[in-house]
């Protein structure tokens, strides 16, 4: 306890080191993994960009949860719903105007995609407000099984046929409904570099990385340098999410948390910061569903099942509610080990055992274990299933977090809601004239006090 | 009265609270601004839960700068008259007035903000902050309250000015209070009679005209309800007026200058503890015949 405890304190760097370290065990255990089965250069690069892209999505989801949930106590199950009204939204209005006989059945309103994504951010943010108006007057729970229900109406309603196609400012525009949208806007990687005018450097950097990659480079660094610019904006969630937590803005938020009536007794409008803080988070779900499926080509109204919503609960399970340092960990984490881990592990087998052939069902896989004692089939069965399996995996990890260790990894760190630490103004200037000195510098005051009043009594 | 001045006094490690006067205002908010002779006006008040009225009907009045007690046997309504009073419940029938304002039906942190601000039967701290966060929490007016101050770069430096100063001022009350050693304690942590300081500290850092403290003694042992009672007594000097509902009959007797009986959600009597003492009805309904 004491050990982790201090780990944030004793690594270098801090939080930000601690995140580094153990980003680093997660990617070499990773390379070594792939170098100890032999992948290719390409393969393991691929990789990389892969769970770099994984960590990036669920340490965004996980830090807007963190402040739904760990700061102002908010029992949000419904994110993978501002994920897809985000992703949605900027699709609609940055997809380019429809053309007959494309391979798109709708257009977009054909703006740049900057103007998408804050677009995508408001309508995430406004649909946070629809849902918390109602909900936030009532008890936690209520706003569960509202956020929820709101995900769902989500997902239907971008299924229905009526939001398939429909005409807005005289453009043909839609949701694709069930057969999904294709998202035929800009590459955002171009458009990324093009508002720097950096598009031709990165082309050129792109022939360059051919010296290491020789065939079609231009995947493989899209991906990674993709990853990258999801860590560039988990790093912008951190920061602003740390400001809005040690400030007084944070401090009530941690106050309605802790006891909503003690708030409201102190003159603080809960309602406003509850709503206030349930917006903000949701614009950041709304963007990281933007930055997640933004590069995918296409999206279903099926992908966002609430099953994503509670991928990213695991996550800030694991991390710790509460900590921002602890919400991105545990994002990192989930992607690494529970969310790609498996996947990767089934892949690995199948490059160490190309051969083998898994038997197609239960039966097969385990009667050979019970006739001759040979579990090889049973064995590849489990491997094949992993998909499956991993939500049994996740429940496992999450039981036994439950047990042992409820606060998760960072969860027992209480950290500070003020703009400056909390220390003892006159310790501060006290311990310049010597009188008293150290982190006792209150106890001396406060026995003189005592005698004080006993004197006057 | 000076038990307040040679408390002040006696912070000696603080060269700017020896040159206090007696009554300064320890809280660095100016004291209270009473304006009304009557902070708190409560006429007809009536709750009812199902078939059970709890409050029913009941009128008073409480001057400002006294130390009002309200006193009244188990199922009086006392506690739901605090809540009437404060915004937690509405009434269904009835206003209160604070400082000449209607303020029935008002939400609590509007009633709160308004001057009038009360603590909890049972003290309710927030146990995972520590007792510097629970303090800096109360301070009305703080500019990183909105989100965008707290997280503009630039702006934000604005926000931690404030901090500095309003920690500087938690500390002068932490230390009124002897609770400044435990200040970077988690409120959690804390005994019960610390969580009675740290609940009144924090209410008194609101800068509150009037403080309705419900049952501030219970389960607080003698030589820290001496202490409790100083405090209020010095902050009474000082202009707060006090409202304070406590079963104790001999502390109310002797501490305040006005009691206010509440009996089946009415008012029985009212007046003066001598008054009350003699009154047959009372100690007929509450006292049990022996005072």
């Amino acid at each position: 306890m004491s050990v982790r405890e201090d780990l944030g304190n004793r690594m270098p760097g801090g939080d930000a080191g601690l995140i580094v370290a153990v980003l680093v065990v997660l990617y070499v255990a990773y390379v070594l993994a792939g170098v100890g089965l032999g992948y290719s250069l390409r393969g393991q690069l691929n990789t990389v960009a892969v769970l770099t892209f994984y960590i990036g999505a669920f340490a965004m989801l996980a830090l807007a949860l963190n402040l739904h949930w760990g700061y102002t106590g908010l029992f949000n199950i419904g994110i993978v719903g501002f994920m897809a009204i985000g992703i949605y939204v900027m699709a609609l209005v940055s997809k380019p105007l429809y053309q007959s006989g494309g391979a798109a059945q709708v257009g977009g309103l054909g703006l740049p995609i900057v103007v998408g994504i804050v677009a995508g951010m408001v309508a995430a943010a406004l649909l946070g407000l629809v849902v918390a108006l109602p909900a936030l007057r009532l008890r936690a729970d209520y706003l569960a099984i509202v956020t929820i229900a709101m995900s769902e109406i989500v997902r239907f309603s971008f299924l229905s046929g009526e939001f398939q196609r429909f005409t807005l400012f005289g453009r043909r525009v839609g949701f694709g409904g069930g057969s999904g949208l294709i998202l035929d806007f800009t590459d955002p990687l171009q458009a990324f570099f093009e508002t720097f005018g950096l598009w031709n450097a990165y082309l050129g950097f792109v022939d360059a990385f051919g010296a290491i990659v020789p065939t079609n480079p231009k995947p493989v660094v899209d991906g990674l340098v993709y990853g990258l610019v999801l860590l560039l904006f988990v790093a912008a969630y951190y920061w602003l999410l740390k400001r809005t937590g040690e400030s007084p803005f944070g401090r009530v938020l941690k106050a309605i948390r802790e006891d909503e009536d003690v708030a409201n007794s102190l003159g603080k409008d809960t309602n406003q910061f509850k709503i206030k803080s349930f917006m903000l988070g949701c614009a950041l779900m709304g963007l990281a569903g933007i930055l997640w499926f933004m590069t995918q080509g296409a999206v279903t109204p099926n992908t966002f099942r609430p099953r994503i919503t509670f991928f990213v609960w695991i996550a800030l399970i694991i991390g710790g509610a509460g900590s921002n340092t602890g919400s991105v960990l545990g994002g990192a984490v989930f992607a690494a080990v529970l969310y790609q881990g498996p996947r990767y592990f089934k892949n690995l087998v199948d490059a160490a055992l190309p051969s083998f052939n898994a038997p197609s069902s239960f039966g097969p896989a385990v009667a050979p274990l019970l006739s001759n004692l040979n579990p090889a089939p049973l064995f590849y069965y489990t491997v094949d299933s992993i998909r499956q399996l991993q939500l049994v995996l996740m429940g496992l990890v999450l039981i036994w977090l439950m047990h042992n260790r409820p606060e998760g990894m960072l969860g027992h760190r209480k950290e500070t809601a003020a703009g400056i630490p909390l220390t003892s103004p006159r310790t501060r200037t006290a311990a310049t004239d010597g009188s008293t000195g150290g982190d006792e510098g209150g106890r001396p005051t406060d026995a003189e006090g005592g005698e004080g009043g006993e004197r006057d009594e | 009265m000076s038990k307040t001045g040679n408390d002040a006094d006696a912070t000696e490690t603080d060269p700017n609270a020896a040159e206090n006067p007696a009554d300064a205002p320890i809280l660095g908010g100016g004291g209270p601004t009473v304006t009304a002779e009557r902070p708190l006006e409560v006429e007809g008040l009536r709750k009812s839960f199902g078939g059970i009225t709890a409050v029913d009907g009941a009128s008073f009045h409480v001057e400002g700068g006294t130390l009002t007690g309200l006193i009244g046997p188990n199922g009086a309504g006392k506690s739901t008259t605090f809540n009437l009073i404060t915004g937690m419940l509405s009434p269904d029938e009835g206003t209160v007035a604070f400082n000449d304002e209607d303020i029935t039906g008002m939400e609590p942190h509007a009633i709160a903000n308004k001057g009038l601000v009360r603590t909890f039967q049972i003290a309710r701290e927030l146990e995972d902050m520590t007792v510097l966060e629970n303090m800096m929490l109360a301070p009305k007016g703080q500019r990183g309250e909105k989100l965008w101050r707290s997280v503009t770069p630039g702006v934000r430096d604005d926000v931690i000015a404030q901090e500095e100063e309003l920690l500087e001022r938690v500390w002068d009350v932490l230390e009124f209070f002897d609770i400044d050693h435990i200040a970077d304690e988690y409120a959690g942590n804390l005994s019960g009679g610390q969580r009675k300081l740290l609940e009144m500290a924090r209410a008194l850092l609101t800068d509150p005209d009037m403080l309705l403290l419900d049952e501030p003694f219970a389960g607080v042992n003698p030589s820290l309800e001496k202490r409790l009672l100083k405090h209020i007594h010095g902050l009474k000097e000082q202009g707060y007026t006090f409202l304070l509902v406590e079963h104790d009959m001999d502390l109310i007797m002797e501490n305040c200058e006005h009691v206010i009986v509440l009996h089946q959600g009415r008012i029985l009597t009212e007046g003066t503890p001598a008054d009350i003492k003699s009154n047959e009805e009372v100690i007929e309904a509450y006292l049990g015949g022996n005072v």
